[in-house]
């Protein structure tokens, strides 16, 4: 061993590999399978990140499940300000999402783009939790003496698979919209570019937003499409597209409790890709009629 | 108490039938024209209150299917496109202006076919059907006010299949926004309940509305799967159980077709010891016995409060006694006849299951016609959670009774269902009204008010009710892409 070899490593300390868990029911659990998987990326491995089973999407499930009436019940201006707080943590941790993406094979300038862009997705979403109500309820004009309004709703549980291709904007431009009404998701994080969904999720447990509101899974949707899109406690599934074989089958194994299918075929970076639409995608119409009463003597007058 | 009521005994009242013109047979409806198919296939459209032939109706192919589909494809890529949206308003507004012109006409087919009282199809299915069109065709040239920001366009060709406890109006339901947003359809009526479908076809064709705009084919459940099948369909609007919506869900799963599903529900009615009891038993009795029961949001759990549970059983009970039952076209009856003979069978397997697992069974005690179908108003107390009669849709005049002691409980028992499409609140305290229809997992509540339908109110439901929304802005985009 010659001595400037000596000194480089005197200079270089080990680095400390981390260990990416999932996120259910804001706690940090290996898969209950003990099955891991090593992604590869351009030739070097991620590391070992969590091989999701059935029970462990079942698990995700329950706890979205239990978050979901509370969440619902939060003021439109607390879930807004939720919504900003994950904003303002993924900004302080901007420079770990953009090395992550980075390892996860994205350009850096194209990462630093999509870290930003993600930030500002939350934003926007923040800003709409308040106000989405607004622009799609309304107040129906019936032909008989009733008071007769619609209103939204959010559906339930969405189950949320991320973007293959964009692991984190894809994800946060799907996560956001579904809770801004008060649902409450599953995310299956994308396989090749986990390591962004995990580290999210730390900033969600570390944002104020309730565990179980988001629950973050790690594996194959091959393997998990099944035990999803089967679940009947799961109300909507939201997706890109992900080939026709597996849409197809995604959605014929839905039918079993008419759930909600949306499957999105757009590019996330572009900032039109966000809008309140996505809002009312995984909301429910709920209109309300009650009577009013007719008396002719009191009619109100100037 | 006894039911006699037989002071309340009414002379019958029968509306007359003379004015009406229906033909001996029926063809399919495509591109402007009726047809008679070269098949020659027919099934025999009957009277449900007397058995007595009506009609006999096209069972269409799927090579008639194809010819309807390849009109209304003709159409949108051609001048139903190009008219613009005043325009297409204006033969909207025109068809709803015909249809009020006949409206005594249709209703009287519309009892005769589907056996609902004339009172009923007078006064709520033929003036609803044509405020529907009304309302509808004013959105026509209005559509971009309604989704800020988007620039929605017609989806095409919209599949649509209806079912046989309103006939017209669920045609009107399924018309009048695919085509004020520029689509054009194929429609399939209810094999029990064809006829209003192709009356409404002639106004269509009198209307002048461009060939192909709108076609009607004729026929059972196979029809409707090949028209969902399809793959010149764009869209699918289907009304009707969830069996079968889960089915044409999972049929156009490989495609890109859109679709709106109003399925079937379970709806609770739930009166609170503080409501105006008489209201409320009025409520429960149109709740359940509206349309003999024939009815995807009809309230068929009745959850009542303890405290007031025997004085309020007692009342509807007494309330019951007053429904008169039979000739739909008499113009005091309250409760129809039965659709159909397979839909008898199936309500009375339903009260059969009810004694058997346990509960209570009440019916009244009024005297049936001889001939065709008929079930008296029904009710069940005593009943579980558990049993099917709480469970399951029967789609008859048929009541299931349990009993709650706090709110946080009937919230829980009304929501435990597959189902999510309607529910009832009755009470007089404004804070728990608000309460209850926001924890309702339903997509129409009516509070201290039931079964009421207004073109500018979206229905659908929530869960296997159903996804999508038909009537008021919310309706607009299940037949637009946004």
């Amino acid at each position: 061993m010659d001595d400037s070899n000596k000194n480089s490593s005197e200079n270089e300390r080990l680095e400390v590999l981390k260990t990416y868990k999932m996120y259910i029911d804001g706690k940090f659990p290996r898969t209950e399978s003990a099955r891991f998987y090593q992604p590869v990326v351009n030739g070097s491995t991620l590391g070992n990140v969590c091989l999701a089973s059935r029970k462990d999407v079942r698990n995700a499930v329950v706890a979205a499940r239990s978050a979901q009436a509370s969440w619902a019940r939060r003021s439109a201006y607390n879930r807004a300000q939720i919504l900003y707080r994950i904003a303002e943590m993924l900004e302080g941790r901007s420079q770990q999402f953009i090395d992550e993406l980075v390892r996860q094979g994205v350009g850096t300038a194209d990462a630093e783009k999509q870290v930003a862009e993600s930030i500002d997705r939350l934003i926007y979403y923040a800003g709409w939790c308040d106000k989405f109500q607004q622009i799609f309820s309304s107040v129906n004009p019936v032909a008989s003496s009733h008071f007769n309004f619609s209103t939204l709703e959010p559906v339930g549980v969405v189950f949320t698979v991320a973007s293959r291709d964009c692991p984190l904007l894809g994800l946060v431009s799907l996560v956001a919209p579904v809770i801004a009404s008060g649902n409450t998701c599953v995310v299956l994080a994308s396989e090749n570019g986990p390591l962004s969904a995990i580290t999210f999720a730390e900033v969600l447990a570390t944002s104020d937003v309730p565990g179980g509101v988001v629950n973050i899974l790690t594996g194959r949707i091959e393997e998990l499409h099944e035990h999803f899109s089967r679940h009947l406690d799961v109300n909507a599934i939201a997706c890109d597209r992900l080939g026709v074989a597996l849409n197809t089958k995604i959605k014929e194994f839905a039918s079993e409790n008419i759930k909600r299918v949306k499957i999105y075929d757009q590019d996330w970076s572009v900032e039109a890709s966000a809008n309140p639409y996505l809002i009312q995608d995984f909301c429910e119409v709920k209109t309300t009629w009650h009577p009013i009463e007719q008396i002719s003597e009191t009619g109100a007058a100037y | 108490m006894t039911n006699k009521n037989s002071n309340w005994d009414l002379s019958p009242a029968p509306e007359s039938t003379g004015h009406i013109s229906l033909n001996d047979h029926y063809g399919v409806f495509i591109d402007g024209e009726f047809r008679t198919p070269a098949h020659g296939n027919r099934f025999q459209s009957i009277n449900p209150s007397t058995g007595e032939l009506l009609a006999e109706i096209t069972e269409s192919s799927a090579e008639d299917v194809d010819q309807a589909v390849a009109a209304a494809r003709k159409a949108f890529s051609g001048e139903w496109s190009k008219i613009g949206g005043r325009e297409r308003g204006k033969y909207l507004y025109r068809l709803a202006r015909m249809l009020q012109e006949k409206s005594r006409e249709f209703a009287v087919i519309e009892s005769l076919d589907g056996g609902k009282p004339i009172r009923e199809s007078r006064d709520v299915d033929v003036p609803l059907a044509a405020a529907h069109l009304f309302y509808y065709a004013g959105w026509a040239d209005k559509i971009s006010y309604a989704f800020p920001n988007r620039n929605p366009k017609p989806v095409g060709v919209a599949g649509q299949i209806i079912p046989w406890n309103f006939p017209l109006l669920m045609a009107a339901w399924k018309i009048a926004p695919a085509l004020a947003t520029g689509n054009t359809v194929v429609l399939k009526p209810a094999e029990t309940t064809s006829l209003t479908a192709l009356k409404l076809a002639e106004l269509i064709q009198e209307a002048g509305f461009p060939p192909g705009v709108v076609n009607i084919v004729t026929g059972h459940g196979d029809v409707g799967a090949a028209i969902v099948n399809h793959d010149d369909v764009d869209k699918v609007a289907f009304t009707g159980s969830t069996e079968v919506g889960k089915l044409i869900q999972k049929s156009i799963a490989g495609t890109n077709k859109r679709c709106t599903l109003e399925l079937g529900g379970k709806a609770a009615n739930i009166v609170f010891d503080d409501a105006a009891i008489d209201q409320a038993v009025e409520g429960i009795v149109n709740g359940i016995y509206f349309n003999q029961g024939h009815v995807c949001c009809a309230g068929s759990r009745l959850f009542v409060q303890e405290s007031i549970h025997d004085e309020l059983i007692a009342k509807l009970k007494h309330r019951m006694g007053t429904l008169i039952v039979g000739d739909p076209m008499d113009k005091n009856t309250d409760v129809g006849a039965i659709n159909s003979r397979e839909q008898l069978a199936t309500i009375e397997h339903y009260i059969e299951v009810g004694k058997q697992e346990g509960a209570e069974f009440y019916q009244t005690d009024c005297e049936l016609p001889q001939q065709g179908f008929w079930c008296r108003p029904t009710l069940f107390t005593d009943v579980a959670q558990s049993n099917r009669i709480a469970q399951e849709e029967i789609f008859g005049p048929v009541l299931a009774v349990q009993t709650f002691r706090t709110v946080a409980e009937v919230i829980k028992k009304a929501n435990n269902t597959p189902y999510g499409l309607s529910a009832g609140v009755w009470t007089d305290k404004g804070s728990k009204i608000f309460n209850m229809t926001s924890q309702m997992k339903a997509g129409v509540v009516w509070a201290n008010t039931y079964n009421l339908f207004d073109p500018a109110s979206p229905f659908g439901g929530y869960k296997e009710s159903g996804f999508g929304r038909e009537g008021g802005l919310h309706g607009l985009s299940a037949y637009l892409e946004i």
